[in-house]
């Protein structure tokens, strides 16, 4: 059993994306798009959804997929996380586990394809387990309402909006969706209304309840891949500068008050890597214990990149503080991550049920 | 050989060796010369060249006949630490004389490594051992050194040659515990028992043909035991709410009337890292065996650690009035800790030694930053 580990064709998967992303999306293209008027990248995701089939990954081929699965995805959102890439992974990601669980085939293939963006209107921060908010109503074929603080809504073609119990497709034309201020610069949110707004009815009832549920799970488990990825970027990037940064004649490296808190903090790593491992492999494999490896990966994974952020951050020192250094993208991702899904306070309240705790 | 070739291998062996009549130590002896007590060993002896993953396909064919085993945890130090630096380092006549007894737990060893002066700065050891014609006298003190007084033998390093730099002048042998001027007295500690000891020695005579590796080479050889101490941790797959974890879960969840809010997200802040880090040990056995060796059995040691304290010393504060009480300080001397079976309070108290014994967890933290993560080393005083 290797389920924890990685395999030859996702090390290959791997190396494929972060060439992309080395090529496209270096941090100061990152850095730089901030400060212009459009913080995504689409030409950046057409490569990856479409070339390199990222956006296909956990889709069957049957259904127009690449007939892979939620390990292979999840290592697409470590790298993603690495980059702090400006594209709509995550969003997209929901979509796919909601149309997933929907009798729908054409949106499914077209998103598969690389050829839309889709994302599901709701709260980021809706807690993992919770019902969807009720500030959409629907009306014969139309839907009125206000979500906000919503991922990946700016760039995407299509939205997937839970509504009175069931799920309904809008295309992003028919909705006014308004740009919010964000703290994670990398991937601003968006506030959303719907003013009558023409709709398609994916899935009602239970299969809307399900549907909902798997694209919560599938992108809280995503999520967690891009938090691994993301902390990994600050450890490796961090060494790398303790290392060749002196004060006192000597690298600061070698002090042991600094060697002690990286080693601390790739302790958490090796952990964060297994526990995101495992709730991809449970995910991918349908796993009954899917639900609890969820949350764990999120309450552990959360608060990984959080510290792994902050320590990028402070041992950095002065060019740390800067708005030049790219550490304060991934800690504007880091701690916007950590509340995404849920805290870890909600999340660990949520275990606690499920173990009877 | 295949995993279905060597389980029937084993079931040859029961047909010839009944497992319920046999008695163990002849069973055991048996065991070990058909190549069947540790697969990855070489043939003749105990093994069959084969990879370590396969070990289990014999243990369970044997479990299943309900064969006696060698009490691993009683011989762990042997099994964990000797064994594989006598395979090493050892000569073919210390492999044959040493190695059988050793996996039958005939003769229990024990590691003598650390002294009073030399704890973390284990090269810094002190005891002596001066060539004397075909042997060598030994003199010095050594320190927490578990089963010693259970032990035949000892792995023991001393300083050879006082004029080298520290790492060059000791050497490695094998220590008789029965010879004269050998003296083994326990070592209480704060818990009220004496898992460890003190061991003396007193101009104790060792034989050269017990020295293992190369005059002067034992800090090299030391190495190898060290490095097996933390690959050692491994073993098998332990479920979810294995350990100590386990335990509070248990009390948490049968006695509600100890319950706070507070105390619960403690709790189950508690269960996630415990989860993560048998996770991330699952993580590191899958590496080991498809031979992908990592540095995360440090990672491993030092999470454990940590978690140990800090459960232990919650389920102390969770359960009131009975945390203020112990059950027995008389000095006991158990051959492993048994943490199952004593008080809350002993788990507390017991829990302090895990970031000190088998390389505390600052020397850990060294080891992890320079040897995975290749910072500069502190300069050396």
């Amino acid at each position: 059993m290797t389920r924890l580990l990685y395999s030859e064709v996702e090390e290959d998967l791997r190396a494929a994306v972060r060439k992309v992303l080395a090529d496209r999306a270096p941090w100061p293209a990152v850095l730089a798009r901030i400060d212009g008027d459009q913080q995504y990248d689409p030409g950046l995701w057409r490569t990856l959804a479409a070339e390199v089939g990222c956006a296909g990954l956990p889709v069957p081929l049957e259904r127009g997929g690449a007939g892979a699965g939620w390990r292979e995805a999840a290592v697409v959102a470590e790298e993603c996380g690495r980059a702090v890439a400006p594209v709509p992974y995550l969003g997209c990601g929901q979509a796919t586990a909601a149309l997933l669980a929907c009798d729908d085939t054409e949106l499914l293939r077209r998103l598969s394809a690389g050829e839309v963006v889709a994302t599901l209107a709701a709260p980021l921060s809706t807690p993992l387990g919770a019902a969807p908010a009720t500030g959409v109503r629907a009306l014969a074929e139309t839907l009125t309402g206000t979500v906000a603080s919503v991922l990946d809504a700016l760039p995407a073609d299509v939205l997937l909006v839970p509504a009175d119990g069931d799920l309904w497709q809008v295309a992003a034309a028919d909705a006014r969706i308004t740009p919010v201020v964000s703290l994670d610069q990398t991937r601003p949110l968006a506030d959303i209304s719907f003013d009558a707004a023409p709709a398609t009815r994916l899935a009602g009832g239970a299969r809307a309840a399900r549907a909902w549920t798997a694209a919560r799970t599938a992108g809280a488990v995503l999520l967690a891949g891009e938090q691994l990825g993301l902390a990994e970027w600050c450890l490796d990037t961090t060494v790398a500068y303790v290392k060749q940064r002196h004060q006192f004649g000597r690298p600061v490296g070698s002090f042991q008050a600094v060697k002690h808190r990286l080693a601390q903090l790739w302790v958490r790593l090796t952990q964060a890597r297994a526990v995101a491992r495992y709730a991809a492999d449970c995910l991918a494999t349908g796993d009954p214990d899917t639900t609890v490896a969820a949350h764990l990966a999120q309450a552990h994974c959360s608060e990984a990149a959080v510290r792994a952020a902050e320590e990028c951050v402070q041992l950095h020192g002065g060019i740390g503080f800067t708005w030049e250094h790219p550490a304060h993208l991934y800690l504007k991702r880091a701690k916007s991550d950590a509340i995404a899904f849920g805290t870890p306070a909600r999340q660990r309240d949520a275990l606690g049920d499920l173990l009877r705790l | 050989m295949q995993a279905h070739e060597l389980a029937a291998r084993t079931r040859d062996f029961l047909a010839e060796h009944d497992p319920v009549s046999t008695p163990a130590p002849d069973f055991l002896r048996a065991r070990f010369d058909a190549g069947l007590a540790w697969v990855n060993f070489p043939r003749g002896l105990g093994g069959l060249d084969l990879p370590r993953m396969l070990q289990p396909v014999v243990d369970e064919v044997l479990a299943g006949a309900g064969a006696p085993d060698n009490d691993p945890l009683r011989i762990t130090i042997g099994l964990g630490m000797a064994a594989p630096t006598i395979l090493r380092h050892g000569t073919d006549e210390q492999r044959r004389r040493w190695l059988r007894p050793l996996w039958t737990g005939e003769e229990l060893w024990c590691q003598l490594f650390s002294e009073p002066g030399a704890g973390s700065d284990l090269a810094a050891l002190a005891t002596r051992a001066v060539r004397d014609g075909d042997g060598w006298v030994v003199s010095g003190q050594k320190v927490w050194t578990s089963m010693a007084h259970e032990a035949r033998w000892g792995i023991l390093i001393a300083r050879s040659d006082p004029a080298a730099p520290k790492h060059d002048g000791i050497t490695y042998f094998a220590c008789d515990l029965t010879a004269p001027g050998v003296e083994v007295r326990p070592l209480r500690q704060l818990t009220g028992e004496a898992e460890f000891n003190e061991v003396f020695l007193d101009d104790v005579r060792i034989p050269d043909a017990h020295r293992i590796g190369a005059v002067g080479h034992g800090w090299q050889v030391a190495r190898t035991t060290l490095m097996n101490e933390r690959v050692a941790i491994g073993g098998g797959p332990v479920p979810r709410e294995y350990g100590l974890i386990g335990v509070l879960a248990r009390v948490w969840r049968d006695r509600p009337g100890l319950r706070t809010s507070g105390g619960r997200d403690e709790l189950i802040r508690l269960w996630v890292a415990a989860e993560a880090a048998r996770l991330a040990a699952q993580r590191l056995r899958e590496q080991l065996a498809a031979g992908q060796p990592g540095a995360e059995g440090s990672a491993v040691k030092y999470a454990f650690a940590l978690l140990n304290q800090e459960i232990s010393g919650f389920e102390l504060e969770l359960l009131g009035d009975e945390g203020l009480r112990y059950d027995d300080w008389t000095m006991r001397r158990p051959t492993v800790a048994d943490w199952g079976l004593r008080t809350p309070g002993y788990r507390y108290l017991r829990a302090r030694a895990n970031s000190i014994e088998g390389g505390t967890s600052e020397i850990l933290c060294d080891i992890i930053a320079e040897r995975v993560l290749g910072l500069p080393r502190e300069v050396a005083g």
